[in-house]
């Protein structure tokens, strides 16, 4: 059979627009902050992209006092049909840069061009489209009769999804009538500055949104204010629980979507071919960077040994480099830091006996990359089979039955996500019953959209995001 | 009255179906609110709350199993036997919170009401909560609402019955298990519920009843690996902080402790049957 090369098909990075600086969004404005600037990098070449400031303390209580003066006095009075049109008005503002918006996303964090442009920007969009109509449907919900804001949300994002994230929590917050500091993760501040540009663009009340840079102190700083009303987080468990404690007594109410280490189990009578798809976009979508990854791979033994090969044979043909090649299918991971945990694990599953295979896909010289990797012969006491790897690395583990495969899922603290592959709808329902987890894809993986409630069980965190369900967390009900 | 002396009865735990002393061997006088003296309750210990939350776990996978229809029907049948036993509650809240006859009555009235009223969201509660989700693609997705597992319940110290039935019956209703602990001063009311308990189709170890002081056995119950979810309604307000830090050990859900004790008697909504239940979201393609 003849091999057919890959010319590359690179987008233009100018079409990012990218600035050499970028200052932080507060009270309406484009303003200085405080704090020491940062760099943001581009991972996939470890050049720097631009200058970002940072926001002091003092800036951290300018702006949770902007966002209550905007909630007092015009956001939460305002008649949710005109809060809606605000937010509708993002929505599309945000696809209208669509573009713009998917190379900026790749450049700062390394994610290929194909996921920030079908899947970060076209949901995060979508997800502003969708709480736009709930605004003034807020009594529908059934989650109480008369639903009232919180207030000021305080809310810090992680750097694998950055524009997403952003959606995830300003729209439902701003839909519920409540205002909005935010900080995007440090590594990955740009796409929601311009976002900032849009919301300015779209003409909202100042003060309604701020968007704070910065590194973990100045999140701690927001999560800490005094007059924030309500905190949401997404990242590690780890930080979770310290946000979790260092919230306790002050009534600020809380939500947290933190780590997971999904099972994706494949039964015997699955359609192997289409497991081997899902199984590769549950852990090689957005490098492994992802807190629903399908990390852990339960495979039933008597096809373990086939799906394996078959799964080689496709994980080799996975393109690894340029985020920016629209051919790309893996692109870079987002720091250095990241990069040093995933060797890290990598060396730990090597020591603790776990068979390693790693593709023999061509790295790029520079910048941060991981070939995709697959641990086969892993136990569950291995640190590999137990910690989030948030890398493309694979932990592949076989069960003999439904019970054995719902024990081995299910032996986590975790509890965001699971996959279940087989060909019988009743296997499906009724390991969908028993799986310990907020998310389960059957037949699927990593699907998400707005209507569909996301969020985890036990220490993935608690809260859900998206569909009827996501307002509680914005809502005095 | 009858010169016969009466049959004073031991107050005991209430633990994975079986009604134990504490581990300790510890008891502690319960008076009414004149100071007099009503009966010695057990006092139960760290190494009681353990087992409590062992036997909770137990149950889970049984309790959650159930359909919604038998959890309703069982529930229903406790507020058969509570009101077969409504004589013994009123009197004994009449000595423990010290309310005239009349009051004790409509208490316990108000308190089986709100059993039958919890029973009746078993097999609703999903339907309010869930959904089918319309989401752009080929692809069945629905949420449903499932229990968190095992829930510590710090029971209202002032209202011994009402209270506790209206912090408990939520827990179990959406298939939780739960281990409470009782009213610290005002115990006898949870000791006989349990019995009905015992008596009822509530599987053994769906609720486990610990008596003694809520400060001591509350810290354990927040920082157990095993306990999913906390309601810190009857914490000391002393505690209450502390005891939600603790809670983030293990990210447990928390359902806080409010500046005063609610108000029993209004009607009640679907928020504490919402504190603890896990939203699940299923996807599956469709196609030919």
């Amino acid at each position: 059979m003849n091999t057919w090369e890959y010319a590359p098909a690179p987008e233009s990075r100018d079409i990012a627009n990218l600035k050499p600086s970028y200052r932080m969004f507060l009270d309406g404005q484009f303003v200085e902050g405080g704090g020491e600037p940062l760099k943001s990098v581009n991972p996939a070449t470890e050049e720097v992209l631009a200058e970002v400031s940072t926001a002091a303390p003092s800036d951290v209580d300018k702006a949770v006092k902007a966002a209550r003066r905007a909630q007092d006095k015009v956001w939460g009075r305002m008649p949710g049909a005109e809060r809606a049109k605000y937010i509708y008005r993002i929505a599309r503002m945000i696809a209208e840069r669509a573009r713009e918006l998917a190379v900026l996303e790749s450049l700062d964090n390394g994610k290929p061009i194909r996921e920030s442009r079908d899947v970060d920007v076209p949901t995060a969009s979508a997800h502003f489209f969708y709480h736009a109509g709930w605004a003034d449907k807020l009594a529908y919900a059934g989650l109480g009769p008369d639903p009232k804001p919180l207030g000021v949300a305080g809310q810090v994002i992680p750097w694998n999804f950055p524009l997403l994230m952003a959606a995830w929590k300003i729209a439902p917050a701003l839909a519920c009538g409540n205002t909005v500091v935010l900080k995007p993760a440090e590594t990955t501040p740009l796409t929601a500055l311009v976002l900032a540009e849009i919301i300015q663009q779209a003409d909202l009340p100042p003060g309604v949104v701020n968007i704070l840079p910065g590194a973990g102190g100045v999140g701690a700083e927001l999560v800490n204010h005094a007059e924030v009303d309500k905190v949401a987080f997404t990242g590690s468990t780890e930080v979770g629980k310290l946000i979790q404690r260092s919230v306790a007594g002050t009534g600020k109410k809380l939500t947290l979507e933190l780590g997971g280490k999904a099972a994706n189990i494949v039964f015997d009578d699955a359609p192997l071919d289409q497991a081997v798809e899902g199984i590769v976009n549950g852990i090689f979508f957005n490098q492994g960077h992802v807190c629903c990854a399908g990390s852990r791979l339960l495979v039933q033994e008597s096809v373990a040994g086939e799906l394996l090969d078959k799964l080689r044979v496709r994980v080799a043909t996975l393109r690894v480099g340029d985020p920016l090649d629209k051919n790309t299918d893996v692109g870079a991971i987002n720091s250095r830091e990241q990069l040093t945990r995933i060797t890290d694990l990598v060396s730990a599953g090597e020591q603790e006996g776990a068979e390693k295979w790693v593709s023999p896909c061509p790295l790029p010289d520079k910048g941060f990359f991981v070939a995709p990797t697959v641990f086969s012969g892993v136990s569950q006491a291995m640190r590999i089979a137990r910690e989030e790897i948030f890398g493309p690395v694979l932990s592949v583990l076989t069960f003999r039955t439904p019970d054995e495969a719902i024990a081995k899922a299910n032996n986590t603290p975790y509890g965001l996500s699971a996959g279940i592959w087989t060909d019988k709808g009743s296997r499906i329902l009724w390991m969908a019953d028993r799986l310990r987890a907020g998310v389960v894809w059957a037949n699927t993986f990593n699907r998400f959209d707005p209507t569909a409630p996301f969020g985890g069980y036990q220490e993935s965190g608690f809260g859900r995001e998206g569909g009827r369900a996501g307002l509680e967390a914005y809502l005095d009900v | 009255m009858s010169d016969r002396l009466t049959v004073a009865k031991t107050y005991k735990l209430y633990v994975g179906g079986a009604f134990p002393r504490s581990e300790s061997g510890r008891s502690y006088p319960v008076h009414d609110t004149k100071g007099t003296f009503l009966a010695n309750a057990a006092q139960a210990s760290r190494k009681d709350v353990r087992e409590a939350v062992v036997a909770a776990r137990k149950a889970v996978g049984g309790w959650s199993g159930a359909t919604a229809y038998n959890r309703g029907q069982v529930l229903y049948r406790v507020a058969e036997l509570l009101e077969g036993r409504r004589e013994q509650f009123a009197a004994e809240i009449a000595a423990s919170e010290g309310v005239n006859g009349k009051r004790a009555q409509s208490t316990v009235d108000a308190a089986i009401d709100r059993w039958v009223w919890y029973a009746g969201w078993t097999d609703k509660i999903a339907t309010v909560l869930g959904a089918a989700n319309p989401v752009a693609g080929p692809y069945f997705s629905f949420s449903v609402p499932e229990p968190t597992g095992v829930v510590g319940v710090l029971a209202p110290q002032t209202s011994s019955l009402l209270g506790l039935v209206s912090v408990l019956a939520p827990v179990i209703a959406t298939g939780n298990t739960a281990v409470v602990v009782t009213s610290q001063d005002r115990p006898l009311p949870a000791i006989t519920l349990s019995e009905v308990l015992a008596t009822s189709d509530v599987p053994g170890g769906v609720v486990n009843l610990l008596t003694g002081r809520t400060a001591e056995l509350a810290p354990w119950l927040a920082s157990h690996a095993d306990v999913n979810a906390v309601d810190l309604t009857g914490a000391p307000e002393s505690l209450a902080a502390d005891l939600e830090r603790a809670c983030a050990g293990t990210v447990k859900r928390v359902l806080r402790r409010r500046a005063t004790e609610p108000d029993w008697t209004e009607t009640p909504d679907i928020s504490r049957l919402r504190a603890f239940v896990e939203t699940k979201t299923v996807w599956h393609p469709k196609g030919r």
